[in-house]
């Protein structure tokens, strides 16, 4: 389910994704990125690749969560569909993320429709008490 | 903010709170409406902010709101005192534009222009998830991002006297891959050689009109009708991923409670983190110029099969637009080596400067203005007034009005290929959700910025050129 939204940027893509815990709101953030460069709800989920990313605050974080999807885009041709179960813990101060991307390598059948640079700071919004929001903007 | 005039192209925001220096900005009234809508004048004060900074922050005609420093910003800082910053730079470290020209004309080539377009999309990988032709390994991609455009000439892919006509010709020495991480290595491997999305394209255009006719022969453009290749790309996920290594690593070793914006993240130029990302970002250039240098030969390939011959497709420049590098400005009548940041702008220098190409250094160099997709681009020459006024930068392209969201819900690719086949124009794409977003009404008006880069005295009109073949990355 899409629980995420476009607003307005006139250079870059700017979303706002939401959920019942922080942890769903960080997944429907990966969706929501992946839907600027394909339709997630097209591509399969028969590749499972174990994540953990850390952050010295939880906006760190949230770029190194994000950032890894167009790492395994350019590297391994991983195209992500679905976000399993996240876990956030605080370890020795420091935030941990670890969860399961699931999905499938690119073919040509994948339609490709646009480059997602990087994961900026710029206007980055984390309510971390419900409702629970994330705000990205995405260099394109 | 307050906004001071200066004359009928250039305004200031004067200095006021924690700016060092005023900030100044080449835009007429027409394109100052667009740049008050969003945050780049904020941008350019935040930027006026930044320790050492020299003289002015600049704004150039096309600029759009960044993250950090606004697109078409450009700041210089004092060596000792001054930093560097990869916000200052972007994250498209060395996109930048080549330009090739011909002997052709557009009749010769508008009988094979259908196959000449098929060929190119076959030889060149655009798009995303369509990985480069060849396969590299690690040591051969080090050896890419050490030595740039000059790999790629010693392996084949085009001409040595192509360096010669390319900025820092095509490589720039202080680079050092032992600072690249090794996911910014591992996302080089499959992307060398290859266009890339977004507003990357490749077209084939035609001289539609040349307002400085000495200039343009000097530049090796003679007529209208006369074909050229203009083809606008950068340094892919390995310049991506650079910049994104040094805002954290920026980050965790300095913080950034004293900054107003967290993108402003940066290191004393003199520090070993400052050196390491200019190392890093240089060897990221070189990638950008290896990238373009291959491009360039492949189409030269194309154009020999199809049209019998490349002779006569000389480069006549290649220029970056998202860069940092030292060079020497005069600075309250000093002449001073400065740190300089172009990001979103592009070098603008003028006749007898020792960086230019020397078949150049009577007329000043080559700047090249891409357009947006199926508009005119602009080639301009960099004047010395440009150093004075702006450290010898200028405009890099239309620069975006539109959301690319928005632009999805107003266009459709389909239609907008329809419509570009009713002006002469064909164009090829891997995604029409990608051609709608670069609808040429979500840019602005490239005529625009050009008319007040000339007006303003920071880049003179040249050529002016329109596609007869687009491919979009």
């Amino acid at each position: 389910m899409k629980k995420y939204r476009f607003l307005h940027h006139t250079a870059d893509a700017k979303f706002q994704a939401f959920g019942e815990t922080l942890e769903e709101a960080f997944q429907q953030a990966a969706l929501a990125l992946v839907s600027l460069m394909w339709d997630w709800e097209k591509v399969g989920d028969k590749l499972e690749v174990p994540v953990q990313v850390e952050g010295h605050d939880m906006k760190q974080l949230l770029v190194n969560y994000l950032e890894e999807i167009l790492y395994l885009f350019d590297t391994r041709r991983f195209l992500l569909s679905r976000v399993g179960d996240i876990s956030i813990q605080k370890k020795e101060g420091r935030y941990v993320l670890r969860t399961l991307f699931k999905g499938d390598k690119y073919s040509n059948e994948t339609e490709i429709f646009g480059d997602v640079k990087a994961i900026t700071y710029n206007e980055m919004e984390i309510s971390g008490t419900a409702p629970f929001m994330i705000q990205v903007v995405a260099d394109i | 903010m307050e906004l001071k005039k200066i004359n009928e192209y250039s305004w200031e925001i004067p200095k006021h709170d924690n700016m060092n220096v005023p900030a100044v900005l080449y835009a007429s009234d027409k394109l100052l409406e667009g740049v008050k809508r969003d945050r780049t004048l904020q941008q350019a004060k935040n930027v006026a902010c930044l320790r050492g900074i020299q003289r002015n922050a600049y704004v150039m005609p096309d600029a759009h709101q960044g993250y950090g420093f606004p697109i078409g910003g450009v700041a210089a800082f004092d060596l000792d005192e001054g930093i560097i910053s990869p916000g200052g730079v972007g994250y498209d470290i060395n996109c930048g534009v080549r330009l090739l020209r011909s002997d052709f004309m557009e009749k010769d080539v508008l009988e094979k222009r259908t196959l000449l377009l098929t060929e190119i999309f076959k030889e060149v990988p655009a798009g995303l998830g369509k990985g480069g032709t060849t396969r590299l390994s690690q040591r051969v991609l080090e050896e890419v991002c050490a030595k740039g455009a000059e790999w790629a000439v010693e392996n084949g892919y085009g001409r040595k006297e192509d360096l010669l006509k390319t900025e820092e010709n095509g490589r720039m020495k202080e680079a050092d891959t032992s600072f690249l991480s090794k996911r910014a290595i591992e996302r080089g491997i499959p992307q060398l050689g290859t266009l890339g999305a977004g507003n990357h394209f490749l077209e084939i255009q035609k001289v539609l009109e040349i307002f400085d006719k000495d200039v343009a022969k000097v530049f090796g453009i003679q007529s209208q009708g006369q074909i050229l290749i203009m083809i606008h790309c950068g340094s892919r996920g390995l310049g991506h991923q650079v910049a994104s290594d040094y805002i954290k690593s920026m980050e965790n070793k300095f913080g950034f409670k004293d900054l107003p914006d967290r993108e402003l993240i940066n290191a004393p130029i003199r520090s070993n983190l400052g050196t390491q990302y200019y190392k890093s970002m240089s060897a990221a250039v070189n990638f950008a110029f290896a990238n373009r240098q291959m491009i360039a030969h492949w189409v030269r390939d194309v154009f020999s099969k199809v049209m019998g011959s490349a002779e006569g497709m000389d480069l006549i420049y290649d220029v970056c637009h998202n860069v940092a590098k030292f060079e020497e400005h005069t600075i309250e009548g000093k002449q001073k080596r400065v740190c300089i940041h172009r990001k979103g702008a592009t070098r603008s220098f003028g006749p007898g400067r020792k960086e230019i190409p020397e078949v150049y250094r009577d007329v000043g160099q080559p700047v090249l203005i891409p357009g947006s997709m199926g508009t005119a681009s602009y080639i301009l020459v960099g004047t010395s007034e440009a150093e004075k006024l702006s450290f010898g930068s200028t405009a890099h392209g239309a620069g975006r009005v539109m959301s690319r969201h928005e632009a999805l819900r107003r266009f459709r690719g389909e239609q907008i290929k329809k419509e570009l086949e009713q002006k002469g124009i064909e164009l090829r794409s891997t995604s029409w959700k990608g051609v709608a977003e670069e609808a040429s009404q979500a840019y602005k008006d490239v005529d625009e910025v050009v008319r007040i880069s000339d007006q303003a005295g920071i880049g003179r009109l040249v050529a002016k050129v329109v596609p007869l073949g687009v491919m979009k990355g």
